[in-house]
């Protein structure tokens, strides 16, 4: 911060906070309020053909558990959305951990290579990290599918004789998961490793460590801010993802994010839509909470 | 005593199989993206049996009446949000850099950053809500402009990174010394802030254009008939029987990433 030595500037100094307005309105008139707006939603009752009338209840987050049975009207519980959420808590923590394999013995050779080289492999990692993700997962669809590439190697060489189906199964949201979110994995890990002092590994071996013992007791412990803020970045949007189960899944294979979706289209149920959004909502906090707990109030290398 | 001779010839960073592992991760994010650029050179007309090299398939896109309504729309979108996102993220910037501390510094970061932490499929459906909510109670539609501005909600702070980082890492002397020899704060900013930012403003430019260019959930949920984007065209055509047009889209979309992502790139790498 410059010192505020004339008034002038000062005055200017304080001025400028001003700036910032139309920013931060914009953003809490359109990306705030939409989310107050659905909490409100997710608590009123479904109009008939999409949206909603306004009257209290809190039916969406009942129907969330339980299902209505239409002959003695009780309350029966149907755990039908509580798979699908821990089915995509699950996938994303396949996910994040597979990517964890990948994604950290990359970002270890990326910072170590020489400076020159180091540009070129965050470019070649960057490019895929915003290329269009729907292009992306038909790339995979394009490979996995029964008269796929995939499919087609694996005849070619004789492993199988018919095309296993690969393409609307579980196994290809994973993949597809996995291939969307690789980058964001890689990219944070390497922020933290590049600024990693590598005399500590030195002082490791002369203090005759091996290099397994190097890796897991100064490398990794010491990269932990990176690895969670990369775990983060994986899981978060691999939890709410969207494209991946809807091309890979085709339909059948929901995760949240369709199943939200869903309500808002043909299940035409905008305030359990709402709620099954809020619920997904809760989940990202605790994670970011997590995050914020787990990487402030101790030391972080190399920041 | 065998392993601390070996030790010394090797690099003591060196860690064994990552740089195999380094190799796996390239070839499994690019393989499936050039095996889909190459196959949209196929000049046979069913998408899984290989015919000839041909760009005939292009030829065929760039024809097609819906994809120039989509390219055009795509480009109204994402260059307004673009805009809009850049004026507004570089004003913030500075108004978060160069004062002083207020109460209302912390929250507006968050705010700001807000857009980055919230599931996509969640911030479509709020929007979808938000809007049905405008349109239904106030009679407001703004047609293709409802999509611009929820694009410039998200690109918001995608361009804000670049730049706050460009003036943190900017050298304030240069500011204060216009200041001390009677520049205006406007003269200040106009002659020697804004040249040095401009690096920082174009990557955050490029990198609002590509996100607002690529987003698929958002607009998908939001677009009335008639606002079909590239995105949205081509998850039309998956629906359909595919032909090899879709490898043609999908590769011209891909390359239009690939080069606002290198020449961010580039201007990063020249001011260092």
């Amino acid at each position: 911060m410059a010192s505020a030595a004339n008034p002038i500037e000062a005055v200017q100094m304080r001025r400028n906070r001003w700036l910032s307005l139309p920013a931060v309105l914009f953003i809490a008139a359109f990306g705030i309020g939409p989310l107050i707006l659905m909490l409100i939603y997710s608590f009123l009752k479904a109009a008939p053909y999409g949206g909603v009338e306004w009257s209290f209840t809190t039916d969406a987050y009942v129907y969330f558990l339980f299902q209505r049975d239409i002959f003695d009207d009780t309350l029966q519980f149907a755990p039908d959305f509580l798979i699908i959420y821990l089915r995509s808590f699950v996938f994303a923590l396949i996910t994040t951990a597979v990517c964890l394999l990948l994604g950290f013995p990359t970002a270890y050779f990326m910072a170590t290579r020489p400076p020159a080289q180091r540009n070129w492999w965050v470019l070649l990692i960057t490019i895929p990290f915003w290329s269009n993700l729907l292009v992306r997962t038909l790339a995979i669809m394009f490979i996995i599918r029964d008269q796929g590439l995939l499919n087609g190697f694996l005849i070619w060489i004789g492993i199988i004789d018919t095309p296993i189906t690969l393409l609307y199964t579980d196994f290809a949201i994973v993949i597809g998961l996995l291939y969307s979110y690789l980058p964001f994995m890689v990219l944070p890990l390497y922020s933290s490793l590049e600024k990693f002092d590598f005399r500590l590994v030195e002082a490791g071996f002369d203090l005759y460590a091996t290099r397994r013992q190097v890796l897991w007791r100064i490398i990794i412990p010491l990269a932990r801010p990176g690895i969670i803020a990369g775990c983060l970045l994986v899981f978060i949007p691999a939890l709410g993802a969207y494209v991946t189960p809807l091309i890979l899944g085709g339909g059948k294979h929901l995760m949240i994010g369709d199943l939200i979706a869903q309500q808002f289209g043909s299940g035409r149920n905008w305030p359990l839509g709402s709620a099954q959004a809020f619920i997904l909502m809760a989940a990202v906090l605790v994670a970011l909470l997590f995050y914020v707990r787990n990487t402030s109030g101790k030391v972080q290398h190399g920041r | 005593m065998a392993a601390s001779t070996t030790l010394k010839h090797r690099d003591v960073r060196d860690q064994p199989g990552f740089g195999t592992m380094a190799c796996i991760c390239l070839i499994v994010l690019y393989a499936p993206i050039l095996i889909l650029m190459i196959w949209s050179l196929n000049s046979g007309s069913i998408v899984t049996h290989w015919e000839g090299v041909s760009l005939a398939w292009y030829g065929v896109a760039l024809q097609n009446e819906e994809f120039h309504s989509a390219a055009r729309n795509t480009l109204i979108i994402s260059v307004s949000a673009t805009f809009f996102s850049t004026v507004m993220a570089t004003m913030a910037a500075i108004g978060m850099t160069r004062v002083k501390p207020w109460r209302g510094l912390g929250t507006s970061f968050m705010v700001i950053n807000l857009p980055l932490m919230v599931p996509e499929i969640i911030t479509a459906v709020a929007t979808l809500s938000f809007f049905a909510l405008l349109a239904g109670q106030l009679n407001l539609n703004f047609g293709i402009g409802n999509i611009i501005i929820a694009h410039t909600v998200f690109c918001i702070p995608f361009a804000y990174m670049p730049i706050r980082a460009r003036l943190e890492d900017m050298d304030l002397t240069l500011e204060n010394a216009a200041a001390d020899l009677y520049a205006t704060p406007w003269q200040a900013f106009r002659r020697v802030t804004f040249p040095l930012l401009v690096p920082g403003i174009l990557s955050g430019m490029a990198l609002a254009f590509i996100v607002s260019f690529d987003d698929f959930t958002i607009t998908q949920l939001i677009a009335g008939p008639g606002q079909t984007t590239l995105p949205l065209y081509i998850w039309n055509q998956i629906r359909r029987p595919m032909t090899p047009e879709i490898n043609a889209i999908s590769t011209l979309l891909l390359l239009v990433s690939i080069l606002f992502v290198s020449v961010s790139f580039l201007i990063a790498r020249r001011r260092k």
